[in-house]
């Protein structure tokens, strides 16, 4: 099975996601990464090449660069430039506000480039209520650019809310219109996610109607992050497994590696790119990653029928909401999350700090109510 | 795609070896394809050297009555653009 072969990890990662600046103009409510300040430890232009470098010589295909918002950082082509050169493809995330007509044609003129805008709303109001007043119109507006300088498919990306499920198809005719692609992916309860994910992430109902939605539009990109989904029936297109460690990590601004691209926490931290021996020697010795390899045991999904198909759900969901990582996804289809995680907080389950991370102090918009406070006042992101 | 066929491995696909076989990326279309054993990924190497399909599987010493196996997932390839005839 090519899923065991993909579980006891890889000589390197097939893509990574690297944020590279903690920078945003942004304060979205979901922010994996709590972003908003840059961090002065952030990698150099020279480290960021030589990281290409190690990439390059690993033959990992492609990066998905984040934040942040990484136009903001002024090396930012330098970077993207010298990775393309070097036969690492780019896919960036951006809300848009650095696209304009200009940089718009500049980006249509290169290869190896996928550009996707953040968009979490159909409308103005349902996606300036989790990304800030005026984004949409940003978002939009960088779209329209994309089109008029003959981008081709650049990538439209929705993290599905509880406010936006119903609006797939509207999200889809916005894709049509661009011809552009449409993306949709999990919210997680990580960084600024973890104080809002109770009121925004999908209800069971809602989660169902999303599963017969993509089954119906495989071509409907995913970032194989549904793959819970795949309990309710035939498994989704893509990955159905965590790829945490095994095919994918994250590197965060300053150079920390940490196995899921979600979990930006020091207990999934296996070291640096600083490190002696680099980003290699963490991917290929860290004890941690090594650990993720192992087989894993279905813990208390074992008696469930269902855990062949949904692996016991996201790592990082779990992680963040109190549930051992051997417990259900909270989102479980089959409804043994809520229970997992009431009990774990019963059972005295300490959450893991979020802390502010980056975000700018009581800056940017919180449209959306706080349904908890954060546990720890510390820092733990940085 | 049938044994008398010529085929190459795309310009814009890299393969990137693993212990199952290989990684193959494709850069224009941006699909990523496995290569499910180190047999595979020495036929598709070897496509580019040979006049036809059945001369690279008798290159590398694949038994004949496995031949079949390989035209059937040389097609996969072909349709995922991985290879393609020259």
């Amino acid at each position: 099975m090519l899923v065991d072969d993909l579980k006891r990890g890889l000589d390197a990662p097939i893509c990574l996601t690297w944020e590279l600046t903690y920078a945003c103009n942004l304060a979205c409510v979901h922010c994996l990464s709590s972003s908003g300040r840059r961090d002065p430890r952030e990698l150099s232009t020279a480290e960021a090449k030589a990281f290409i470098d190690e990439l390059h010589d690993l033959q990992v295909f492609y990066v998905n660069i984040g934040g942040g918002e990484p136009t903001i950082r002024r090396d930012f082509f330098e970077i993207v430039e010298y990775a393309i050169e070097r036969g690492v493809g780019v896919k960036f995330s951006t809300n848009g506000s650095r696209i304009d007509p200009a940089t718009a044609r500049r980006l249509a003129a290169m290869d190896y480039l996928d550009v996707q805008i953040s968009i979490d709303g159909s409308d103005a109001a349902t996606n300036d209520a989790v990304r800030g007043e005026g984004s949409f119109a940003m978002a939009r507006a960088a779209m329209e650019n994309l089109a008029a300088a003959d981008f081709g498919p650049f990538k439209i990306s929705i993290v599905v809310t509880r406010h936006n499920v119903d609006q797939l198809d509207e999200f889809e005719a916005m894709a049509a219109s661009y011809g552009a692609q449409l993306r949709v992916t999990r919210l997680r309860p990580s960084g600024r996610g973890a104080d809002t994910w109770d009121e925004l992430h999908p209800t069971n109902e809602q989660q169902r109607t999303l599963y017969h939605w993509l089954q119906a539009r495989p071509h409907v990109l995913t970032g194989d992050s549904f793959f819970h989904l795949s309990a309710l029936g035939e498994p989704l297109p893509g990955l159905n497994m965590c790829g945490a460690g095994r095919v994918v990590c994250l590197v965060d601004p300053v150079g920390d590696v940490f196995a899921c691209p979600f979990v930006m926490h020091d207990e999934f931290k296996g070291g640096s790119v600083r490190d002696a021996g680099g980003f290699t020697a963490v991917w290929r010795g860290s004890e941690l990653f090594h650990s993720l390899r192992e087989p894993e045991s279905a813990g208390a999904c074992a008696s469930c029928g269902e855990f062949d198909a949904c692996q016991g759900g996201c790592m990082a969901s779990k992680f963040f909401t109190g549930i051992p990582l051997d417990g259900p996804d909270p989102e479980c289809v089959n409804g043994h999350g809520e229970a997992a995680r009431l009990a774990a907080l019963a059972g005295g389950a300490v959450l893991p700090t979020v802390g502010p991370g980056h975000s700018k102090p009581g800056s940017g918009p919180t449209p959306v109510r706080l349904g908890r406070k954060p546990v720890g006042a510390g820092s733990g992101l940085t | 795609m049938n044994l008398e066929g010529a085929y190459r491995l795309d310009p814009r696909v890299a393969l990137r070896p693993e212990p199952f076989g290989a990684l193959a990326y494709h850069y224009g279309n941006r699909r990523l394809v496995f290569l499910r054993s180190p047999d595979m990924v020495r036929v598709v190497e070897a496509l580019a050297d040979q006049p036809t399909v059945a001369d690279a599987l008798q290159s590398v010493a694949i038994d004949e009555k496995r031949w079949p196996s390989f035209v059937s997932a040389l097609t996969d390839l072909e349709s995922s653009e991985v290879i393609r005839a020259r």
